[in-house]
């Protein structure tokens, strides 16, 4: 079985998120950037699960930048077989979607696994418009997977509690928590990950959709009230008279 | 010109999907909506009441499966002419609108927070601790209304209810079974949230949250580490890596509230915090803070809701 598991650069998540050139870029400056934790921890974990039950190879693909090499080469240390970057800037989400698409349609994968979002944007788009432009079936927010033979079982959220769906590979699946459990690099991981092919190759040319003209923080709270634990009739008061959400 | 507006119909019309309705009229065209499967058209004549001239309706299509509600929703664009397609970011939604964005090469914008203003509309980024203002540049628009952005506003009366065949083609996805808890208010969607940490010390003192939650109508929410030793399901895990929520009223009792918790639930309009030790980070994300035991203060607030709700 051949895996592709898509990732993403984000902002580790204790960042301080700040812009600059007129709130029009986000400030890199102190940043450390890691792979985003859904595609790390569920889509890639899980991947590697599959391969050491059934068979098969992992790869790895980001649209990006030479400076993301590194945190290509931590996917390839937890036990990636092999990368592809895609060089260029990671636009937007449909440019993402496209060049992944691409680089898939001529690769013959069984399964195209990401996360469920970025951690940055928080768009949950990728995974559904690979599927749209492969002509495949996406399943989104899987908390659980198995595969038997050419047959993907699958448990997804779905409001108000969980369903199980089946469907014939390949397929595109976006992962959520419940997945994996997060793994940490060993050693001998690390030091093989420098010797595992990395491939960069050029952006194919795509239309960019959307793109982000600003950005705002979101205004600093007012002092929290304080209110007298003995006197939650008062809490109760101010919820329904003042705050009004009672 | 007009807006085309997916309304989930499947159980019943959620809040949600009224929310996506009013916003779409809010874009001054003509608001249409489309949906699939089996309701009764009486209940479908509801998005009426909320701006939307009639209600096209695939009664073909028996699963919320994206690839088909996708080609639905394609075919009814191109039938009506519409150039703006609204969803609200729910689950459907986030298979099916980056499906349209590819299939219909229209600009997706997910998890708008507002109606658009000039040619940007406002989102959330970085997990709620920023946002951003997003320009579609191409003709045909998509936007995905992040739940709880906006209030439904009742202007209108019952619309008209036509069937329309979207060519949905086949499934590809084969539902085997649905697992809905009874008695759960799911936690996206609800109004008000009580949430609880590694501070209650254990699983078996989650009853008084429950109660708690119970009197106030509320979903119940819990923090990552809680979770991940799991005292709770990870359905219930809010924050950075969890489920990110804005209701109403988010009270948290025995959370520190570090940043990843907080990156979850600072879309709550009101925020009220429980806790023991006076230094924790959530007070300074706070609206309202107790400084006290949970085990003491959880009960009484739940006793001066019930007192509350008996004189009201």
């Amino acid at each position: 079985m051949k895996i592709l598991v898509c990732i993403s650069k984000s902002p580790d998540t204790t960042s301080k998120i700040a812009f600059t050139d007129g709130n029009s870029k986000f400030d890199e400056n102190g940043v450390q950037y890691i792979i985003n934790p859904y595609d790390e921890w569920y889509a890639l974990v899980r991947a590697l699960e599959l391969k050491e039950a059934n068979g098969g190879s992992v790869s790895v693909i980001t649209v990006g930048t030479a400076p993301d090499d590194a945190i290509i080469r931590k996917a390839l240390a937890i036990g990636a077989d092999d990368a592809t970057r895609i060089d260029a800037e990671a636009t937007d989400a449909y440019f993402v979607a496209m060049q992944i698409a691409n680089y898939a349609k001529e690769n013959a994968f069984d399964l195209v696994m990401t996360g469920k979002e970025t951690i940055n944007y928080n768009g949950s788009q990728v995974g559904g418009m690979i599927a749209e432009a492969m002509g495949l079936p996406f399943v989104s927010l899987a908390s659980k997977m198995d595969v038997a033979g050419s047959t993907a079982t699958l448990e997804t959220e779905i409001v108000g509690g969980i369903q199980t769906v089946e469907v014939e590979l390949p397929a595109v699946i976006s992962c959520a928590k419940g997945m994996a459990e997060q793994r940490i690099p060993n050693m001998r991981g690390i030091m093989a990950a420098r010797t595992k092919p990395l491939n960069v190759v050029a952006a194919s040319s795509v239309d960019v959709l959307t793109s982000f003209e600003s950005y705002t923080l979101p205004d600093a709270k007012t002092t929290c009230k304080m209110i007298d634990p003995e006197n939650m009739d008062e809490l109760v008061k101010l919820l329904h008279q003042e705050a009004k959400v009672i | 010109m007009s807006t085309l507006v997916y309304i989930n119909s499947r159980d019943g019309i959620a809040k949600n999907a009224y929310e996506a309705i009013t916003y779409a009229k809010k874009l001054g065209q003509e608001v249409i909506a489309i949906t699939t499967g089996d309701a009764d058209d009486s209940l479908l004549a509801t998005a009426g009441e909320y701006g939307a001239s009639k209600v096209l309706v695939d009664k073909s299509i028996a699963t919320d499966d994206a690839q088909q509600v996708t080609r639905v929703i394609a075919s009814a664009v191109e039938a009506t002419g519409a150039n703006t397609v609204v969803f609200s970011n729910d689950l459907v939604a986030k298979a099916v609108a980056p499906r349209l964005s590819v299939r219909l090469k229209a600009g997706l914008i997910s998890g708008a927070i507002a109606i658009p203003e000039g040619d940007t509309i406002k989102v959330n980024v970085f997990s709620g601790k920023a946002f951003g203002n997003v320009k579609i540049n191409s003709d045909k628009k998509i936007i995905s209304l992040l739940p709880n952005s906006i209030q439904p506003e009742q202007t209108g009366s019952a619309c008209s209810v036509e069937e329309f065949n979207g060519n949905g083609g086949e499934a590809k996805i084969k539902l085997l079974e649905v697992k809905k808890p009874e008695g759960e208010i799911p936690l996206p969607e609800a109004e008000i949230v009580v949430s609880a940490g590694r501070g209650l010390k254990g699983p078996e003192n989650w009853g008084m949250i429950e109660e708690l939650a119970k009197e106030l109508g509320a979903a119940t929410a819990c923090s990552r580490p809680v979770a991940d030793i799991g005292w709770r399901p990870h359905h219930e895990h809010v924050g950075q890596t969890g489920v990110a929520i804005r209701p109403n009223l988010y009270i948290a009792a025995g959370i520190s509230g570090a940043i990843q918790h907080l990156a979850g639930v600072n879309g709550s309009k009101v925020i009220v915090v429980v806790n023991t030790d006076a230094e924790a980070p959530f007070f300074k994300a706070a609206d309202y803070g107790v400084l006290g035991d949970a085990f003491e203060v959880i009960p009484k607030l739940t006793e001066a809701i019930k007192k509350f709700k008996a004189s009201n």
